[in-house]
């Protein structure tokens, strides 16, 4: 579903390279777990796979179910099926988040050649889906992410998720913020969109979240380049000994 | 304004001393209002029009900006339009002229009738010495709606004056007095019904909110794209009284609104909004000038300004603090979105406090669309377009939703939604 071939990619109008020769490959209904130390671009990596226009690829390619997306602005990604939980939610003041949702999906089925919903249709979608996340209908009156607590910010990003359907999802240390209960929450929620054609990356720093959302590969990611992948007991490894033997190996 | 002899007039300037000639015999008014009204256009015409020499007008050089000086009939197609909130009382003002009136709950008569006997005229002479609306409006003034609403009075349905024109030219004029603790919300809307001739409209309201009083007041400026808007309002704001008053332009080619606010009443509150949609070749002046003028009153002035295309919009706030006016608390800010490089927006906000124990503060802004809230939205998938059009109906909405009146606030987000879709 995604192969990412010897990326190379700066912060536009700067020489500074974030990513250095980074190559990945997920498959469809894959879950694949990243992992890395603060800074080694796990967050730039996911902004680069969903379109953002802060970085440049120099070099190498980013094929989603074959085709080529560099050419691709955000949106369309996002129609065609990306998506980002982002690690920090942006706060949009003035946007009521019941209309940026209606917004979102009605455009994404129109990219799509699908027939707009119907607001009752939509409201019932947001209420169910919202109860699952067990998120306050309340509060989607509200400006979008506009003062949400860390954790409902996380919760909305996974509705956001669940109601759009994506087929690729990267979520960018969903985990943090959260609390014991709503990790479980939010695991179950991710849980329940795995399917044989939706793939997951899961970035993040702690074991717990992949004892919840088990992962068929764990990469770690370090200086802008894979320098590791391994199974599921990859991610114990690295909750035992750290980084620095891993990183030590790749330098020789 | 020292009034030297200025023989040079422009043709704007010519033409309107000519049509004061030819009307001058059938402006209503007795002797007294007729010697006020020569007054008036004496110093216009010794001054001329204001030009940027002048402080208060330095960014809106009227002398330069008003080219013509239109005939005073325009098309006779205007009618009286449906209100913008169900259920208001509508008082229409058909091509300057006031029209039958439905008042429940409050007494209204024709503002000719004042002219007339001669009530107006006290209230006729300029506002200050740099008040060309005030000359101009008060020169030409024909017709409005004198209201008084009861003491205590709490009228459920808003009362809506309309101002409807197309083409040529129309002065207006609306004494408001709002009795002690009457609580009422008025919609004040200007609008065009044709957009093809150039009309010159100036309109004066002079509100007097009394002790307690809670008021609403929402002036909408809906001219055509090649109308000039001269609009004044003039508040005397009484004890403990509250005053909402939202400003929304969405409309005209050369716009200068004044709000001449004069906080006179102790424990008074004023929560002053705008919003300005500015595009094409527009030049949309809000020129505030308001008067904290005793202990213990407050203020908050929020306006939100959209600029697109080569439009040009100025913001000029001054607050005065009286040396007795201890405790006033005022705040005044405005933002603005400049959505194209040619765009142009001043901002002059001014602080002349002359009280030592106050709060007072001010902000301006200019910024372009937030490109964190853009991909946001973008990474969505909602396209560039419509995320930047949902943006910008953001930044105003939320001045806007402040009204906490669910049928005016749908009424104004229809009119911006309208506005931006064909401009932005
Ligand atoms: N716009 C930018 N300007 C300057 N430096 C940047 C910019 N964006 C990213 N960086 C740098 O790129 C590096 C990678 O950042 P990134 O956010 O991708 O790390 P991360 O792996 O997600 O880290 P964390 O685990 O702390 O979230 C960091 O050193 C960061 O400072
Ligand atoms: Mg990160």
């Amino acid at each position: 579903m995604l192969e990412i071939i010897d990326l190379h990619a700066k912060i536009a109008d700067t020489e500074t390279e974030i990513i250095r020769g980074l190559n990945l490959t997920v498959k469809a209904g894959e879950v694949a777990a990243i992992m890395g130390p603060n800074g080694s671009g796990k967050s730039t990596l996911s902004y680069i796979l969903s379109g953002r226009e802060d970085y440049e690829v120099t070099s190498g390619d980013i094929r989603y179910n074959g085709e080529s997306i560099l050419e691709m602005d955000a949106a369309e990604r996002a129609a065609k099926g990306v998506f980002l939980a982002f690690q920090y939610p942006v706060e949009i003041p003035g946007v009521a988040t019941m209309q940026f949702l209606k917004v979102a999906m009605n455009e994404q089925r129109k990219a799509r050649g699908e027939a707009e919903l119907s607001t009752p249709d939509f409201i019932r979608t947001v209420k169910e889906g919202a109860a699952k996340l067990k998120i306050d209908y309340e509060m989607l009156k509200r400006p979008l992410n506009v003062g949400f607590s860390g954790g409902e910010k996380k919760r909305a990003e996974i509705l956001q998720m669940a109601l759009l359907e994506p087929k690729l999802c990267v979520l960018d240390e969903t985990d943090s913020g959260l609390d014991i209960d709503a990790l479980k929450i939010v695991s179950d929620g991710v849980n329940a969109l795995r399917s044989p054609d939706r793939a997951f990356i899961v970035i993040t720093h702690y074991q717990r979240l992949l004892e919840h959302i088990v992962p068929d590969t764990v990469h770690v990611l370090y200086k802008g380049q894979i320098i590791r992948t391994g199974g599921k007991e990859l991610a114990l490894e690295l909750e035992e000994n750290g980084y620095a033997d891993i990183i030590g190996e790749a330098a020789e | 304004m020292t009034l030297q002899a200025n023989t040079r007039l422009t043709a704007a300037e010519t033409a309107l001393v000519e049509a004061y000639n030819t009307q001058i015999s059938d402006l209503p008014g007795d002797a007294d209002v007729l010697s006020a009204r020569d007054r008036l256009l004496d110093d216009l015409k010794t001054g001329g029009l204001p030009t940027r020499r002048i402080e208060s007008w330095h960014y809106t050089d009227l002398k330069t900006l008003v080219k013509t000086w239109p005939a005073l009939e325009g098309a006779d197609t205007t009618k009286v339009l449906p209100p913008m909130v169900a259920g208001s009382s509508v008082l229409a003002v058909l091509q300057g002229k006031a029209d039958g009136a439905r008042a429940d709950g409050f007494t209204v008569s024709h503002y000719r009738d004042s002219l007339s006997d001669g009530s107006a005229a006290a209230r006729l002479a300029a506002a200050s010495d740099d008040d060309a609306i005030g000359r101009i409006n008060g020169s030409f003034v024909r017709d409005g709606f004198v209201l008084e609403i009861p003491a205590d009075a709490e009228l459920e349905a808003p009362v809506e004056i309309q101002s409807i024109h197309a083409g040529g030219q129309a002065h207006t004029r609306f004494p408001v007095k709002i009795g002690a603790g009457a609580k009422v919300v008025v919609i004040e809307r200007h609008i065009a019904t044709s957009g093809d001739e150039a009309a010159l409209v100036s309109s004066v309201s002079d509100i007097t909110v009394g002790e307690g009083a809670e008021v609403t007041w929402v002036v909408v400026q809906q001219q055509g794209a090649a109308d000039t808007f001269l609009g004044q309002v003039r508040v005397d704001l009484g004890a403990d009284a509250k005053l909402k008053l939202f400003n929304v332009n969405a409309g005209g080619k050369l716009v200068r609104q004044e709000l001449r606010i004069d906080a006179n009443g102790e424990g008074s509150e004023l929560t002053l909004r705008g919003v300005n949609l500015i595009g094409g070749e527009q030049h949309v002046d809000v020129t505030l000038v308001l008067g904290h003028n005793v202990p213990n009153t407050s203020s908050t002035d929020v306006f939100r300004n959209v600029v697109f295309d080569r439009g040009r919009g100025v913001f000029q706030g001054m607050i005065k603090v009286a040396i007795d006016a201890q405790k006033t608390d005022a705040k005044m800010s405005c933002n603005t979105l400049l959505l194209s490089d040619e765009a142009d927006f001043s901002a002059k906000p001014e602080l002349e406090i002359f009280a030592d124990d106050v709060v007072c503060g001010h902000g301006a802004t200019v910024a372009d669309i937030d490109d964190n809230h853009l991909y946001y939205l973008k990474a969505r998938g909602i396209p560039e377009n419509i995320a930047r059009a949902m943006l910008v109906n953001a930044f105003v909405a939320e001045v806007v939703e402040e009204l906490e009146d669910e049928p005016l606030v749908e009424a104004l987000e229809a009119i911006i939604s309208a506005w931006l879709a064909k401009h932005a």
